[in-house]
């Protein structure tokens, strides 16, 4: 009775189903790594603007990354982490070869991609790795896209060709004038928005990076979207550890989001309770 | 249902049966006191999270209770069961010392005796409707005790039945969610043949028995064991996959899934919308629950943290709030206390986890509901507002509703607050399904009978079908519709004769 049949149906399920297994790894920067990981159904279904969530480990945690690319060919996806945790530490210590324990997805509402016209694109520091697929869609859907990268210095900047690639224009700022221009990722959006029309901007980044583009986009009127990196547990709605504040409302980001409307975002709430587990964090880190 | 008391009256009639029921005088039977279950002393219990608080019966003990039952003529206690269990049979299984096939009696109706046996809310089920506590004001029969005693000695005697399956009829058919509902569908379903895959979201199977409920109450163990058994006859499992996300309905038919049973339960944490709730310091009880069971933030050597508290508030009555409280002192908080708007009385939760609640130095802040959450300096909460309440009418539920009194405002120091109010249904499945009818609640609509949605081929069944509701009535629901399916799937594709 569990002949063939049942090694077959088996074989047939491994295949289709997330392995799991890196088959390439490389080093971005100093604390960034990338991941090209065999997921062939969730490189299949993937949209831009949706994320996984990974465990490393029997006792790791569950913790959400964007999908930066996929190849439906190859079956695989590609994520980047930034080493700031202990967990993201335990998964830029897997080499390739080695399996991600847990992986599930596609989750998050995918990107509204559509014909806008000009996109100014937005990204800060590791925040430049979710922001690539987006970049990618707009400029296949025939918008002109102006990219600004921002970091604290050159070694810092990721992903620089990648955009340049699918971009009509890169500029690069970095907060030592390392790399590209030295300043801020608002003074290089405020110059653009001052010189051309902006149809949309998309800005992701560091919660309090974020919080100025919204500001500075509000003032001159263009419309915003950004994607948020708020503590996660299930990343299915369950839970509500994602919760922000949108328009006045409680929104749940994983699965009303991860993208909102910048203009309607309590920054100040995000920002309070992306420092929660802060305590926790340090203790963990000193743990290890 | 006159063709189920024929049966119950036939299996009366069995000569064993007679023979035992005219061994003890009634009398007798009526003067045994009803067994007290061991329990770990609370100053013990609290120290551990995984310490289960009741260690079930003995087996002189779980015989005498037996005997307690008269085997009645009209035995009014299976009216009381979701799954009308035939519940004299398998308490005179065990008087009888027939352990084992009180198992097997129970299996025949439950998919879940060890589970049920521990979490059913008896006192509102059938022990409530026992002869003992409807016409002698005396306790009922312990049948829950009795329910959990006859599943965990046919498992701890190692003679598990693994119950026989048909051969393999080639139909492929799915479960969403690992939940008591899609287990006991998965069960039935692969008894009758078809090949059978679970699919869940989360890295660990067993939906709320996993997540939810702590281990202090229903044992990991316990649970490992019925998904052992679903393994061995032949269920796969699917963990880290969202239906409707990591692929869609069409693309599971692509890969020759004919027919889908949901019962992705109601996962969606409810809270009140007042100020402060959105502090640090407050949280879903899934997500204080989760933390701690599922993700074992607790222990040192876990990834995962979760916010401690010294004085932890949990708004709401249900065994969640429960669970979530006792959680809490567990990990060590000094006060610990329930904030509900009605009485003692209007529980929804179990008598028994209130009980061993208030042993464990929970306190109780009934009539009262918070209106607002305060913040210290660092943005943490450290106060809750609460209106103080009276009962007025009875509402809808037949429960009094809860009014405020006017002005009467109360604060109290909290620095953890965990909301337990209750859950929506998942959107997660509707919103990936296009066509499926669905309440104005978000619940999924089906035949009540057939568990069948307005897609023939999809069933639903549980706390997405029913909103938040129990155990036992999800596992009936999967039965149901493991049934149904059965049926629709046999007529749809009946085999031609010849090959
Ligand atoms: C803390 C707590 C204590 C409780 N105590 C009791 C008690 O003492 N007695 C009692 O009778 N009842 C109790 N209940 C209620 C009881 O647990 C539920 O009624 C029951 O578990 C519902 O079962 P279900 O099969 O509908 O779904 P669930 O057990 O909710 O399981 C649903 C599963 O589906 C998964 N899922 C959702 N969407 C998808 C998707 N798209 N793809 C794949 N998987 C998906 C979820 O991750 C989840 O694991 C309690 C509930 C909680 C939360
Ligand atoms: S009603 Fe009570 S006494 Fe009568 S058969 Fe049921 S359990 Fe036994
Ligand atoms: S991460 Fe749990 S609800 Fe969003």
């Amino acid at each position: 009775m569990r002949s063939g049949f049942f090694v077959r149906k088996i074989k047939l399920i491994q295949r289709l189903i997330c392995m799991n297994k890196i088959v390439e790894k490389y080093k971005l920067s100093e604390n960034v790594c990338k991941f090209i990981v065999e997921a062939p159904m969730i490189a299949k279904s993937r949209k831009p603007g949706n994320f996984v969530i990974l465990r490393v480990g029997d006792k790791g945690e569950r913790i959400p990354l964007t999908i930066v690319d996929s190849d439906i060919e190859k079956g695989t996806i590609t994520l980047i982490v930034q080493n700031v945790g202990a967990s993201s530490r335990k998964l830029c210590q897997l080499g390739a070869g080695e399996f991600i324990t847990d992986m599930v997805g596609p989750l998050g509402k995918a990107t509204h991609i559509y014909k806008a016209g000009t996109i100014l694109a937005l990204g800060g520091g590791v925040g430049v790795a979710p922001l690539f697929p987006i970049v990618k869609a707009f400029k296949e859907a025939g918008n002109r896209v102006i990219t600004i990268l921002a970091a604290r210095n050159k070694d810092l900047v990721i992903l620089e060709n990648e955009m340049r690639q699918w971009s009509d224009e890169v500029i690069v700022m970095t907060d030592d004038g390392s790399s590209g221009r030295k300043g801020l990722v608002t003074e290089g959006a405020e110059e653009v928005i001052k010189r051309e029309k902006v149809d949309e901007c998309v800005a992701i980044g560091p919660a309090i990076m974020m919080k100025f583009c919204a500001l500075l986009t509000k003032k001159y009127d263009v419309p915003t979207q950004v994607s948020l990196n708020t503590i996660m547990v299930d990343g299915t709605g369950m839970c509500g550890a994602c919760r922000v504040t949108v328009n006045g409302e409680t929104k749940f980001t994983c699965i009303d989001g991860p993208e909102f409307n910048a203009h309607q975002i309590d920054f100040d709430e995000l920002l309070q309770r992306m420092r929660a587990y802060k305590n926790e964090e340090d203790q963990a880190r000193n743990k290890k | 249902m006159t063709e189920y008391t024929e049966m119950l009256n036939r299996e009366r009639n069995a000569e064993w049966r007679v023979a035992l029921r005219n061994s003890v005088p009634n009398k007798e039977r009526i003067a045994i006191e009803r067994v007290k279950m061991t329990e770990v002393e609370p100053h013990e219990r609290i120290k551990s999270q995984t310490c289960e608080v009741n260690r079930g019966l003995k087996a002189e003990q779980a015989q005498r209770e037996a005997s307690r039952c008269m085997d009645c003529v009209t035995p009014t206690c299976v009216e009381g069961c979701p799954v009308s269990i035939n519940i004299p049979k398998f308490v005179k299984q065990i008087e009888a010392g027939k352990f084992l096939d009180a198992a097997v009696t129970l299996k025949e109706f439950s998919a879940l005796p060890a589970v049920c046996g521990r979490v059913c809310p008896q006192e509102k089920q059938c022990e409530l409707k026992c002869f003992y506590q409807q016409k002698m004001q005396k306790e009922p029969v312990a049948i829950g005790y009795l329910e959990r005693f006859a599943a965990d000695y046919e498992r701890l005697s190692g003679k598990i039945q693994i119950p026989k399956v048909e051969a393999r009829n080639g139909i492929k058919v799915a479960a969403i969610g690992s939940g008591p509902s899609s287990l006991s569908f998965a069960g039935d379903m692969i008894k009758f043949g078809y090949e059978v895959t679970v699919f869940e979201a989360l890295h660990e199977i067993g939906g709320v028995l996993k997540y939810g409920i702590p281990e202090f109450r229903l044992p990991n163990s316990v649970v490992d064991v019925e998904l052992e058994n679903l393994k061995e006859m032949g269920v796969t499992f699917e963990k880290n996959f969202v239906v409707g996300r990591t692929a869609s309905f069409d693309d599971l038919k692509e890969l020759g899934y004919k027919a889908f049973f949901v019962g992705s339960g109601a996962g969606l944490p409810n809270f009140m919308n007042i100020p402060g709730e959105n502090l640090n310091g407050v949280m879903s009880s899934n997500e204080y629950l989760t933390r701690v069971n599922l993700m074992y933030a607790n222990q040192s050597d876990s990834d995962t943290p979760v916010m401690l508290g010294k004085r932890v508030a949990v708004i709401g009555g249900g065994n969640t709030a429960m669970d979530a409280v006792r959680t809490s002192k567990r990990l060590g908080a000094e006060r610990s206390i329930i904030i509900y708007r009605r009485s003692l009385e209007e529980m929804p939760a179990r008598l028994e986890e209130i009980k061993h609640a208030q042993e464990e130095g929970i306190e109780f802040m009934n009539l009262a509901n918070p209106v607002e959450y305060l913040a210290d300096a660092g943005g943490r909460v450290a106060k809750v507002r609460l209106q103080r309440m009276k009962l007025g009418e009875p509402d809808a539920s037949g429960r009094r509703r809860p009014v405020a009194i006017e002005g009467d405002i109360v604060e109290i120091e909290v620095d953890l607050v965990i909301v337990a109010i209750g859950v929506s249904p998942n959107p997660l499945i509707p919103a990936s399904l296009a066509g499926l009818k669905m309440s104005r609640y978000g619940t999924i609509e089906v035949n009540e009978e057939t568990m069948q949605s307005s897609i023939p081929e999809i069933f639903a069944g549980g706390d997405i079908v029913r909103g938040g509701a129990t155990v036992i009535l999800a596992m009936g629901d999967g039965r149901r519709a493991a049934a149904s399916m059965h049926r629709y799937l046999q007529e749809k594709y009946k085999k031609p004769t010849g090959k």
